[in-house]
Order: structure tokens, then sequence, then C-alpha cells
């Protein structure tokens, strides 16, 4: 399937997910490159979260098939995505408030001295180190990592919760809405932990509603309306006008006082 | 008050983050509080010391051990947001049954005749199982059947305790051999019950079930996308705790010779107790082993000083009652000041 193009790294093809009678997500073949970041925009409903759902193994598609680098991909879990190699970082922050950083980071894949089964005692110095190289990577200064995350800000939050994607996808991450609940500082700085991303070269699928936002950061643009694929554009060949129209459905010279751009 | 102050500092983003004290240092500032009360209504009205009395302190550990044990399990499962109605119940239970396995052969009115003066590991087994089949019952009907934690105990309550009163109709079982009656004789229990802390101190601390137990009670969503098997985990606290109350059910059997239908009623309260005043969160994902501990040391600091000061029973049930909530509102309080960004 993907071996006339070689450096596709993930490829979706007539993804379908059916909520009983709702259809959320229909028929989207999506496609990702090597080292691309690229933005899923659309309105409220369109299926942007539902299409991430699919593809980090929360929920599992009605139809259509999922390639990772080339092999059809069956997630039955998020661990098997992540064993794959995908990270999420999502809506509603995947952290446990009560535990501290390194506990946070390692989450459900602790590093352990030997193997008793739910009784491995914990190798906390390790998951303490690496930690604090995770976080130096993407630049995140946190004073005391042995705070429980409930005493930190939102921004901390979520920068912890991005260094522990950022930490372990070896090949591809999804944020969804990353900076939704930020404040302009903090926002800035989740931005800058996606550019040191791209510096590395780890694909990124970023869903947001920050148009803005979306051009500074990412190389493709991907529409979606209604549950369905309403279209692609390169950051660069486009601008705010063609997207919005995309998103609404409604043809471009209505958008140009408009203030969502 | 001074405590409410360092929160608020400590949300404070960019500030260096102090850790406000801890659940376990309030207790045992509340324990040092009330015993040195008893202390001096001590040489007030009975003219001698509370604490300074060996006798006194290791009736009072004692008294609290087998409710401890119960409490050690009640711990985990309060970690985990959950909480278990069914100890009291599963304790009477165990005790009928594990009992009935180690009479001896010269009682001629044995539940069994024909199994009397058997080694003691077949009762000690025997309660184990009827307890780990309770706890596990209970885990399942949680983490598959997603009923609240509440109801599925409070089902457990009603069954085991009916299993108790019908297992010999009603009648008490006795004349345990020396082997089974010496699990609750002298400081046995304590030694248990510390045994028992110990281990789980230990388990929950330094070990991947420790860990897991606390993110599942802080966000089980969070703690499911990343991957930890929460049913599987649900299944295996809520039989631990199942465990620890059979375990309780026989010290107490052995303890007083006899195994009757109603013992351990209320215990499942007292356990609670016991923990939510050592600092352990309702609402999961906060607590500690060493917090329940102090908190059943405060339990048996207040029994012993109602007895010292010849006080009527009637008063440390009410007092009981008080400090739980007490407990229960500081620990609202405590959360409302946390900063929270949900």
């Amino acid at each position: 399937m993907a071996g006339e193009e070689r450096n596709v790294i993930l490829r979706t093809e007539g993804l379908t997910k059916h909520y009983g009678g709702v259809h959320a997500l229909e028929d989207a073949d999506f496609e990702l490159l090597e080292g691309e970041h690229v933005a899923i925009v659309g309105d409220n409903g369109a299926g942007k979260s539902t299409f991430v759902r699919q593809i980090t193994g929360v929920e599992r598609p009605t139809a259509g098939k999922i390639l990772f680098e080339g092999r059809e991909m069956e997630f039955h879990s998020p661990v098997d995505a992540r064993e794959a190699g995908i990270e999420a970082v999502f809506q509603n922050l995947a952290l446990a408030d009560d535990l501290d950083v390194p506990s946070n980071i390692f989450l459900g894949r602790e590093e352990t001295y030997f193997n008793l089964g739910p009784f491995s005692f914990l190798n906390e110095k390790k998951m303490l180190q690496r930690s604090q190289e995770a976080l130096e990577k993407t630049g995140v200064k946190i004073p005391n990592l042995h705070n429980s995350i409930a005493n930190m800000s939102g921004g901390q939050r979520q920068c912890v919760a991005i260094s522990r994607a950022a930490s372990f996808a070896s090949k591809l991450i999804l944020m969804d809405e990353p900076t939704a609940a930020l404040g302009v500082q903090e926002t800035t700085q989740v931005e800058n932990i996606i550019r040191g991303l791209k510096e590395r070269g780890i694909p990124l699928i970023l869903v947001s509603h920050n148009l803005r936002q979306v051009f500074n950061l990412v190389d493709k643009i991907w529409v979606f309306r209604r549950g369905r694929i309403a279209g692609m554009l390169e950051a660069d060949k486009t601008d705010g006008n063609e997207v919005v129209s995309l998103i609404t459905g409604v043809q471009s010279g209505v958008h140009e006082n408009a203030s969502y751009i | 008050m001074a405590n409410q102050a360092q929160a608020v500092s400590g949300s404070a983003a960019d500030m260096p983050q102090k850790r406000p004290r801890s659940h376990e240092l309030n207790a045992l500032l509340g324990l040092v509080g009330i015993a040195l009360i008893f202390e001096l209504l001590g040489w007030i009205f009975q003219g001698q010391s509370f604490l300074f009395n060996t006798q006194r302190l290791s009736i009072m550990i004692l008294q609290v051990s087998v409710v401890g044990i119960i409490a050690i399990g009640v711990t985990q499962v309060i970690i985990t947001g959950g909480i278990d109605l069914s100890s009291g119940s599963v304790v009477g239970a165990t005790a009928m049954i594990a009992m009935s396995f180690a009479q001896v052969s010269t009682y001629p009115r044995a539940v069994y005749p024909e199994l009397t003066d058997l080694p003691v590991i077949v009762p000690i087994l025997v309660g184990l199982a009827c307890g780990i089949v309770a706890g596990m019952i209970n885990g399942l009907l949680i983490a598959f059947t997603k009923i609240p934690p509440f109801i599925a105990t409070l089902g457990m309550m009603v069954t085991a305790r009916g299993i108790a009163k019908w297992y010999t109709r009603g009648q008490p079982v006795s004349f345990p051999t020396d082997s089974f009656a010496a699990l609750g004789q002298g400081m046995t229990p304590v030694f248990v019950f510390l045994a028992i802390a110990l281990l789980f101190h230990i388990a929950l601390k330094y070990t991947v079930y420790g860990k897991h137990t606390y993110a599942i009670g802080s966000n089980e969503q969070a703690a499911r996308m990343s991957g930890i098997n929460v049913e599987r985990h649900l299944v295996l606290v809520y039989t631990i705790a199942g465990l620890l109350a059979g375990l309780a059910g026989m010290v107490i059997a052995a303890r007083g010779l006899t195994a009757q239908a109603g013992m351990g009623i209320m215990y499942e309260l007292d356990a609670i107790a016991m923990a939510v005043i050592g600092g352990v969160s309702l609402s999961g994902g906060r607590g500690s082993i060493v917090g329940t501990l102090i908190g059943a040391v405060i339990f048996g600091v207040i029994i012993s000083g109602f007895t010292f000061l010849r006080l009527d029973a009637y008063y440390q049930e009410m007092i009981k009652g008080v400090i739980i909530v007490a407990a229960v509102v500081a620990d609202m309080y405590r959360q409302r000041m946390r900063p929270q960004s949900r």
C-alpha cells in the first residue's frame, strides 16, 4: 500500500466511526509524512477529536484502515498505540493530580528493579533522572519535581503532559487542543516545545481551534467538516480565508472581517 | 490556619513551592493533642497519669489491632476512590467458617465432627479463602458492572452477615484447637497488625501496585489512558481488603475462643474512620498506611481515655461520630484550598 511513497508515516483509508446513529467520522483518508507537522481544524463536532481517538487506540473505528509505517494497525487500547510509538496529549489532561512529576511521566510504564508483577519495586531514582532529562529536552522548568501535579499551574501541568508524550514518542505525537486552557505565556511555552519537536524531526498532529497558532506551527492543514475531511491546504500556500471557507462550507468573501482568523 | 496560608502561597506558579503540611503530621499533632487532654483530665479527675501506664497502653493498642487490620485494607480501597462497607460482615462470616474447621475433637457438638483437630493451616487457609472470595466478588462487581462501590459492598455487607447467621443457624462456634487460639492470644493481634501495616506500607510506597492505586484514585481516566489495567487493579485491591477482613475475623475469633454470627458489626465504619482520621481522603488519591496507623492509635486513645475517665460508652460513640465528621470536613476544606485548574 505505502510502497510507492516511502516516507508516509501514517495513513488512514476510509476511516469511519459511528456512535449509534451519529456519524462522527465518515470515510476519512488522511496522510502524514515523516517529520511533518500538520494541524487538524474544524468546527465543533467536525470529527477532529473522534479522528484522534481512533488513531490513539482510545476507540476502535467502525470501518476503515489505519496504516502506520506502512503496516495495517489494529489498536485495541492506548497501550497498543503507545507501543507502536504513538503518544497523545489529550484535551482533558491525562494526569494523576496527586502524584508527582516523575510518577506522571512514567504512569503505566514505571521503571522497576526486578519484575514481581504488580509488586515490583519502583526505581524512583531512574525515573527522576529520566524525567529531568525529558523536561530539559523540552525546555520546561519545574522547581520541584516531587510536588504533586495538583499544586502546579495549568501551564506547568500541560508541559508535563507534553514532555511525557515527547519523551516516549519515538514516531508520532498527537495533541488535542494543547493550549485551549492556557494563558498567553504558557501557550508560548507549549508552542516552543512543539517547535523543538519539529527540529527533532518528530511528526505531529495538532488539533487546534486557533488558526493563528496553526499557521505559525504547521506545514499542512487538514480541514474537517461534519465528520468528513473537507480538504488539505499547505500552510504557506493558503490564507485564513480559504481555511475558514473550508471549515464553514461557505464560499470565500464573507470572512474578511471575521474575528476568528 | 497556618496551613491555609501555606496552601495559598504554594499556588503561585512561579514561586518556589512549599509542600503543604502532610496529613500524617496533622493526624500526629491531633493524636498528641488528644493524648495530652486525657493526661490533663487524668490528673484532675483521677489523680494519676493516663499515658505512663504500660498496661493501659498495651490494652489500648490491642483493642484497635483487629479493626486496624481491616483499616489497612480499607485504606487502600479508599485511596482508589472507593469504599468497603462489607468488612465487618466478612469478619463475622470468616470467624464462623474458619472456626468451624478449627474445633477440637473433645467437643461433642462440633460443626464438622469428622473434621476436628485439623492442623492450624487448614482453618487459616479456609478463612483467608473466605475473605478473598468476598473481596474478589466486591472487586469484580465494581470493576466490571460499574456499580458504585458503596452499593456493591453494601450488598456484600448484608449477604456476608446472612451467611454468618445461616452457617450454624445462629449458633456460636467454639472450642478451637490451641494452635488456632494462639492467633488471638496475648499480643499476637498487635504483631499481626503491625506486620500487615509494614507490608502494605512498603507495597503502597515503593511498588507499582501502590503507584497505580494512587493513580486510579487520583484520576481514573488518566490511569486508563496511561495503560494501567484499572479493572484488574481494582479487583486486586478489593480482594486484598477482603483478605485482610478475613484475617481480622480469624484473629478476633481466636482471641475470644468463640465465633458468633454478630461479630464485627460496625467494624467497617470504625476502620473507615481510622483511615479518614489518619488523613486518607474519601475522594481518593491521598492517604497512607502511616496515617491510618496514627488514626488507629487516636481511636485507641479515645476509647481507653473514656474508660479511664469512667465515662459512659455512649459518650464514646457520640465523640467518635463527631471526630469522623470533623475529619471529613477538614479533608473537604483542604481540597477546596488546593489550586485547581479543572
